[in-house]
């Protein structure tokens, strides 16, 4: 895996590389980006993945000026520009699927096919119920319930990590609040925008993922006049970490067909 | 010095802890009856007038859904008390103006105050604590970074005398700012920031402003003025730091025999306490900073219990172990005269003593007694001894305190 960092708008972001073929650009979660997870090697054994720290997360910059989601995702177009990537598939996963819905929502003719895997970033619920549950007023014991498919096996070792794992557990945290806080977990606008994403577009979910509902992902995709959705059994959230090869077969099957 | 009545407005009647997730945030508010609440209002602002009768300033603070402090907008409480006083100084400690999406607003509201009180305001400014974020729906980033952006507004917003000005920073945007009325005092109330970390005192020493630091014991207190004192020096305010410049927030209670004060600190340690909060209210993501969220994760390995910045709440603790971290001054006149002088000649002087006089379960009549024995019998001496003329930074006491 080819490690660089690159500067996009002035903000050094981290961007790791790895494997040949067809150009697939992957927006990570809340949890940030791990080359060392299976999915990663999976996707580049027919891939060449292309996959950035989002500002804020693992060693790229925060800069001061930036707070959404949105902001990202223009950084995120002139990433595609600097790489000649004309037209790419992009994947993205819980706010990277956020990110790359804003990415679609901007430039639609860049995207050959989308695949958002439990993507949070609209809000199409009734107004005194949270369409995402709020994560960050409840126990880690109860946000792991949410989120996993086998909760026992989300336990991190804080123990086995260096101190330099640990700042980027607790800058990865930091940042994912900075941008979901308010509105929660959503930009208003998003789902007013989507209407014109005409690829084919494939929506993942965990069928046990608590915080994105099957009826969200729903809503969510009828915003889109081109897209389908996929449910992968004994999966919560993250589809990617659960169920690397079932997550890695559909994504392939969806780009190749 | 001076001297500050505090209570916290709590309101205790409560179920059994063990019937609660959180005191804060999340106990719904049919545990609170009104009636009840009202009766209590009453009370403190009667001791607060008790404290003023006796020589005492006063001082309020403000705090959202939570039983311990039932004041979630101060300014009113402060309206209120600019009629029903006439001496006290009235000290807000403080707005939390991170949380607030208005700063123009509250500088108005500190400007009525001011006016209504005929020139009494102590405009206070706090960070607030990390359960505030969540019912005032604020980020937990970058709250520094507004608090001072509103700070500086709202300062400029009392001292411009010559119609609108505008305002566009990185976090509030205003076209036309021109407030009605504008403040009585000139060029503007003093201003106080609180804060408990080094790093923030720094920064309040460079602007000048009174830095209160609330149960920060005798290092952790020495450590923020040294800090307050340098950021003061580095912005060219001049060697010498005035002792008005610095407060002290700890819990008091006089009484006339030994075992009557401690048993009066018994029931401030309420404060304390009771302030039971889970984790996930009390370091939300980003508030603390990385470094100390880092420092929290290590501290949980093995099933340790992390403790942050507000390691001092909502555990079992003594009077006996108040007393010694100098968190608490209790017993009689001359004990608690001789355990504030000892606290203040290690932390290198304060001017203000901000005296957590009422919590809890301390009853009306107790607090009066409280009030008005620390007014009558050791006040004059804390006042002879520590003159506001002296300086900041003369350590008379080098000796660590007895653990």
């Amino acid at each position: 895996m080819k490690r660089e960092v690159i500067s996009l708008a002035g903000v050094a972001v981290e961007l790791f590389e790895d494997g040949d073929g067809a150009p697939l650009l992957f927006l990570h979660s809340g949890q940030g980006f791990n080359p060392d997870q299976p999915y990663v090697g999976l996707l580049a054994k027919r891939r060449r993945v292309i996959a950035p720290s989002h500002p804020g997360f693992g060693k790229s910059e925060l800069p001061d000026w930036l707070d959404t989601c949105d902001d990202i995702a223009h950084i995120y177009l002139e990433l595609m520009d600097r790489l000649g990537l004309a037209k790419v598939d992009l994947v993205g996963a819980s706010i990277g699927g956020w990110i790359a819905a804003e990415i679609a929502s901007k430039a639609p003719e860049r995207l050959r096919k989308l695949v958002l895997v439990a993507p949070v970033g609209v809000k199409t619920g009734s107004v005194d119920k949270l369409d995402i549950p709020d994560i960050f007023a409840m126990p880690q014991e109860k946000v792991n319930e949410l989120l996993f498919h086998d909760p026992a096996k989300a336990a991190v070792d804080f123990s086995k990590m260096s101190d330099e794992q640990l700042m980027i557990v607790a800058r990865n945290r930091e940042t994912l609040a900075l941008l979901v806080w308010e509105p929660w977990m959503h930009n208003p606008k998003l789902k007013h925008r989507l209407h014109r994403v005409a690829c084919p577009v494939l929506f993942l979910r965990g069928e046990s993922d608590g915080l994105v509902t099957a009826d969200y992902l729903a809503r969510y995709a009828r915003l889109m006049p081109n897209a389908r959705i996929e449910t992968v059994p004994k999966a919560g959230h993250a589809v990617q970490g659960e169920q690397p090869e079932a997550f890695a077969a559909k994504v392939h099957a969806f780009l190749d067909a | 010095m001076q001297a500050w009545h505090f209570t916290e407005t709590a309101y205790p009647y409560l179920p059994p802890s063990d019937q609660y997730e959180s005191i804060r945030v999340n106990l719904p508010n049919r545990n609170y009856d009104p009636q009840k609440g009202a009766a209590l209002y009453d009370r403190y602002i009667r001791e607060w007038q008790i404290a003023e009768e006796e020589g005492v300033e006063i001082m309020l603070n403000e705090h959202h859904q939570t039983a311990t402090c039932v004041d979630p907008a101060a300014p009113l409480v402060l309206a209120a008390l600019a009629r029903v006083t006439s001496k006290a100084r009235l000290l807000i400690l403080g707005n939390p103006i991170a949380n607030r999406r208005q700063p123009v607003r509250v500088a108005e509201e500190m400007a009525m105050v001011d006016v209504l009180s005929h020139g009494r305001l102590e405009a206070g400014f706090v960070r607030g604590v990390p359960y505030e974020v969540l019912p005032a729906n604020s980020n937990p980033m970058r709250m520094n970074e507004r608090h001072w952006e509103a700070l500086d507004l709202i300062v400029r917003a009392w001292t411009n005398h010559d119609g609108p000005f505008s305002h566009e920073g990185r976090y509030f945007h205003y076209r036309a700012v021109n407030i009605w009325p504008r403040p009585w005092q000139q060029p503007h109330p003093p201003v106080w920031v609180s804060t408990t970390s080094a790093s923030g005192a720094a920064r309040v020493g460079a602007h000048g402003f009174v830095q209160a630091t609330f149960l920060t014991g005798y290092d952790g207190t020495k450590a923020v003025y040294e800090s307050y004192r340098r950021g003061w020096r580095e912005a060219g305010r001049g060697k010498d730091v005035p002792i008005d410049r610095l407060a002290y927030a700890a819990l008091v209670y006089v009484g006339d025999t030994e075992a009557k004060g401690i048993a009066g600190a018994e029931k401030l340690l309420w404060y304390l306490t009771a302030n039971k909060v889970p984790r996930h209210f009390a370091t939300p993501p980003g508030y603390a900073g990385t470094s100390a969220a880092v420092a929290m994760m290590k501290a949980s390995i093995g099933g340790g219990s992390p403790i942050g910045e507000h390691g001092n709440f909502g555990r079992p603790i003594t009077v006996e172990e108040a007393m010694q971290r100098g968190l608490c001054f209790a017993g009689t006149p001359d004990q608690v005269y001789k355990q504030i002088k000892k606290f203040y000649d290690y932390v290198g002087g304060f001017g203000h003593l901000l005296i957590m006089g009422q919590a809890g379960f301390l009853e009306h009549e107790e607090t009066a007694l409280g009030i008005r024995t620390f007014a009558r019998e050791v006040y004059p001496r804390l006042k002879a001894e520590y003159p506001a003329t002296r300086l900041s930074g003369v350590f008379e006491n080098a000796a660590a305190p007895a653990e």
